[in-house]
């Protein structure tokens, strides 16, 4: 498990790495949790660039973070998603409540402008 | 003894015997993909099961035994261009069945669950079997038939 943390514009941008099962996700749900509340909760960007497997897990992490990013009023987006991961989200009805767009760029700037 | 290539027997079977530790979850991921690699499934069918694996796997440890570490057997059987993966648990059981299938049902929704596992294995196999007892355990049987068999070639 791994986790890229950054700060672009004062959004909290996560790049995650490896496979995004049960035994993966505590631990990143605690550092992206560490990650806004250090830095806020304005926006949160989730890339899936350097994810090689997902399963249910992988959802309730993200709809997990989704909660409390909206809790704050906060926006969210996701980014560099394959057709795989992209299955899964839309079986889940993930994609009708996150946007999801192709490059880290993209995502942040859809928060900026919202 | 099925036959599906002049002279290679592809009939074969696995047993995995593990703790309920979530460390557990990739392992029985990749041994169950290294099981089938034979069958030379394409990517996207190798996703698809070691996925409903992970799911089979992941709520034998968690649901199956919440407070205690428990035995966790994974049956792996090819017969032909099929493989059936049976997931066991001697853990707390399933009470309703029938609801634990429907999309976005868990019971343990302060652990983030998503409560999509079922119908994940659902979608990603061909066949899904669910059987269970409460205060005895849970077997889930997944069948998955593999497009590209060896024959074809
Ligand atoms: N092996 C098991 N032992 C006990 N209960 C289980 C087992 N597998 C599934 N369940 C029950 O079925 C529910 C739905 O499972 P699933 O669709 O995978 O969702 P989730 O794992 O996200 O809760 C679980 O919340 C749990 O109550
Ligand atoms: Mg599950």
């Amino acid at each position: 498990m791994s986790v890229e943390t950054k700060l672009e514009r004062g959004i909290v941008v996560i790049a995650l790495k490896g496979e995004l099962d049960h035994h993966a996700v505590e631990q990143m749900r605690d550092r992206i949790e560490q990650q806004l509340a250090e830095h806020g909760y304005r926006g949160l960007v989730m890339s899936f660039r350097n994810i090689d497997f997902m399963d249910s897990s992988g959802l309730g992490l993200i709809l997990g973070r989704y909660r409390s990013v909206s809790e704050h009023g906060g926006k969210m987006a996701l980014c560099e998603v394959n057709p795989t991961l992209k299955r899964l989200f839309e079986m889940s009805g993930l994609l009708k409540v996150i946007p999801v767009y192709d490059s880290e760029e993209a995502a942040v700037a859809a928060i900026l402008g919202a | 003894m099925e036959r599906v290539a002049e002279g290679v027997r592809v009939d074969n079977y696995l047993r995995l015997v593990f703790p309920s530790r979530s460390e557990n979850e990739s392992l029985a991921r990749v041994a169950v993909a290294s099981f089938v690699a034979p069958l030379d499934p394409t990517m996207e069918e190798l996703t698809e099961l070691k996925t409903a694996v992970s799911e089979a796997v992941t709520n034998a440890i968690i649901h199956g035994y919440p407070d205690e570490i428990g035995e966790v057997v994974v049956a792996c059987a090819l017969h032909g261009n099929r493989v059936q993966v049976v997931v066991e648990d001697r853990g707390v059981g399933i009470p309703d069945v029938d609801l634990a299938k429907q999309p976005m049902y868990t019971s343990r929704p302060e652990l983030e669950r998503s409560g999509m596992g079922m119908t994940i294995m659902e979608t990603f196999v061909d066949k899904l079997e669910v059987e269970s007892k409460p205060g005895e355990g849970t077997r889930v049987t997944l069948i998955k038939t593999f497009r590209t068999a060896p024959d074809v070639m």
